[in-house]
């Protein structure tokens, strides 16, 4: 059972980080300025790298390997949060779900660092490293453009309306919270979004954009538990294009 | 990529003879010395100009070779390959950020020669105007065409302009890896099953003739310059570049139970050199002229990309930067 609460964890992590990893590789060689395609290039391969190592962890309890686990499951089968799907959109969607996502995923490894699951918690550590410098890109483009043009806000703010409701997804509550809050695997989707809240805060305070994020908000379930926005097949179809074709082969 | 195929056309500009004697001659010898010429060092302005164009081809290259590998990334099967050709292509783009900086050196921004790019009047490789239609066709790109502009930056690598000298250390040293990849990503393919190995001989097939005019037209038909010889801004003649990559990378295809769709490609051992089908030089002049199988839509990304990314590039303002950027 234990076993069970714990995986539920590592999927949704691993999706998470594999469909937001595969997303942003799509600025590569199209991005608003070169440094940018390379920022995002590196971020994303930073984030599939994760998605494998979980992977791995869940292979050792059990699952099968990797490559077909990630290469050949279905969207039901699939339990990222459905905001990593979304397609890129422009820059502005981009960047501030970039912000969202990574100031989550910092807190959640930090939290994660002295988890009961030997493997994560060793993994957590070193992913959390990595995780700093998306997050300090993250905070350091949302200021820049924040604080700049009122184009640039214009759309920032935008960006932010549209993307919190599908930010608060990724805190949708597991059916394990209690089990895997007491038995010391992870402190909990909840505490995990006060943390990501005040983060948040802190950086919008900075800059000319607003986000109530005590307003009435309508978080964006549904993808931890399989369900999920008409783009997340299609993603996966192009990503298993080659896979499929004899997936028992070597490439 | 890919300084290949560079089309030295003559252009327009002060006549050697209304150059300062005194200045051209020490300019002269110290090339002759085997010195590197810097930015704010005095030069002709035809070496200028030349290096100018060769170099933001060169950049051009970089930034459109990412496009028909950058393709296949979210295809790429499996996690080994989605990683290592996600930092392939990464690599590609940083290339073209090197050559972009190094080519600003010279004096035009790289607004300017992004404009010029997607308005034609700056070319790029020939290659990337054919498609990558296989998985198959990315890895002969990762490989084989990455191979072919070894051969030429390696050649450009020993020039004369210290900028360009010094970026293409660094980038010599990261495609060294590419071509690692490359090559253990045609093996594994080689090794495979019917059905793979019929994809891979399918792209080296298509592929094959894109890149026997990759080095560019033959020194018999080809604008000569014996002055850009003589100042270090063109190292190997075409010919000799595509001799070297025939020596090297035939035996190695082969080897790997794959055949090359040239029915006279054959070594001379009298004479110590390829014989070759002669390219299709009309093909290449129409392509690189802009009507090449993928010319408008890869022109089309990068306009796009433009457009959309202005409103981030007007917020960020960067024109105060000093062009006259010495490179690490
Ligand atoms: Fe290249
Ligand atoms: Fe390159
Ligand atoms: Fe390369």
């Amino acid at each position: 059972m234990e076993n069970q609460a714990a995986k539920e964890l590592l999927y949704k992590m691993a999706d998470d980080a594999l469909i937001i990893g595969h997303r942003n590789s799509e600025w590569t060689g199209i991005g608003p300025m070169l440094e940018e395609d390379i920022s995002f290039s590196s971020m994303a391969q930073d984030k599939i790298g994760h998605s494998w190592a979980l992977f791995k962890i869940l292979n050792k309890l059990g699952e099968n390997e990797p490559d077909i686990v990630a290469f050949t499951r279905n969207a039901e089968q699939f339990h990222n949060c459905q905001m990593v799907e979304f397609p890129i959109g422009e820059y502005n969607f981009s960047l501030v779900r970039h912000f969202f996502f990574d100031l989550a995923e910092y807190h959640r490894y930090e939290m994660l660092e002295d988890s009961s699951l030997g493997d994560l918690a060793q993994l957590a550590r070193k992913i959390k490293g990595e995780i700093k410098y998306h997050v300090l890109h993250a905070k350091t483009w949302m200021k820049n453009l924040g604080n700049s043009t009122e184009e640039a806000v214009s759309r920032l703010q935008g960006s932010l309306n549209e993307l919190y409701p599908m930010a608060l997804g990724m805190f949708e509550p597991s059916p394990f919270e209690d089990q895997i809050v007491s038995d010391g695997i992870f402190g909990g989707e909840s505490e995990l979004m006060s943390k990501w809240r005040s983060s948040v805060m802190e950086i919008i305070d900075q800059t000319q954009l607003e986000l109530n994020i005590d307003g009435d908000w309508n978080p964006l379930y549904g993808g931890r538990s399989g369900v999920h926005t008409e783009h997340l097949q299609p993603l996966l179809d192009e990503m298993s294009e080659v896979v499929r074709t004899d997936p028992a082969a070597e490439w | 990529m890919y300084g290949g195929g560079n089309v030295f056309e003559p252009m327009k500009v002060k006549e050697l003879i209304d150059e300062d004697p005194v200045l051209l001659k020490e300019f002269e010898a110290r090339i002759d010395r085997g010195e590197k010429i810097e930015p704010t060092d005095w030069m002709p302005e035809l070496y200028r100009k030349q290096l100018i164009r060769m170099i933001e081809q060169h950049a051009h290259s970089e930034i459109i070779g990412a496009l028909p590998e950058g393709t296949w990334i979210t295809r790429a099967p499996g996690f080994k390959r989605k990683m290592a050709l996600m930092a392939k292509v990464q690599d590609e783009v940083g290339h073209a950020q090197l050559l972009y900086s190094a080519a600003e050196t010279l004096g035009k921004p790289r607004e300017k020669m992004i404009d010029d790019l997607i308005n034609g009047k700056s070319k790029y490789s020939n290659i990337f105007n054919y498609p990558a239609f296989t998985w198959a066709d990315s890895c002969f790109i990762s490989w084989l065409v990455d191979a072919g502009a070894i051969v030429n930056q390696l050649a450009n690598a020993k020039g004369s302009y210290g900028p360009y000298v010094r970026a293409l250390d660094r980038i010599c040293k990261e495609e060294s890896f590419h071509l690692k990849y490359g090559h253990d990503c045609v093996a594994t393919l080689a090794a495979g099953s019917k059905q793979q190995r019929e994809w891979m001989q399918d792209a080296i097939n298509r592929w094959w003739a894109p890149m026997m005019m990759f080095f560019g037209p033959s020194d018999k038909i080809s604008v000569h310059s014996e002055v850009l010889i003589k100042w270090k801004v063109k190292m190997a003649s075409n010919d000799a570049m595509r001799e070297q990559y025939l020596d090297m990378y035939v035996p190695k295809i082969l080897e790997l139970g794959f055949t090359i769709p040239d029915p006279n490609l054959r070594r001379n051992e009298e004479e110590g050199k390829w014989e070759i089908t002669e390219p299709d030089w009309d093909e290449f002049k129409r392509v690189i002229n802009g009507d090449g199988p993928c010319n408008k839509e890869r022109l089309a990304v990068r306009r796009v990309a433009e457009e959309r990314g202005r409103w981030v590039r007007e917020a960020i303002n960067r024109k105060s930067e000093n062009y006259i950027v010495p490179l690490a």
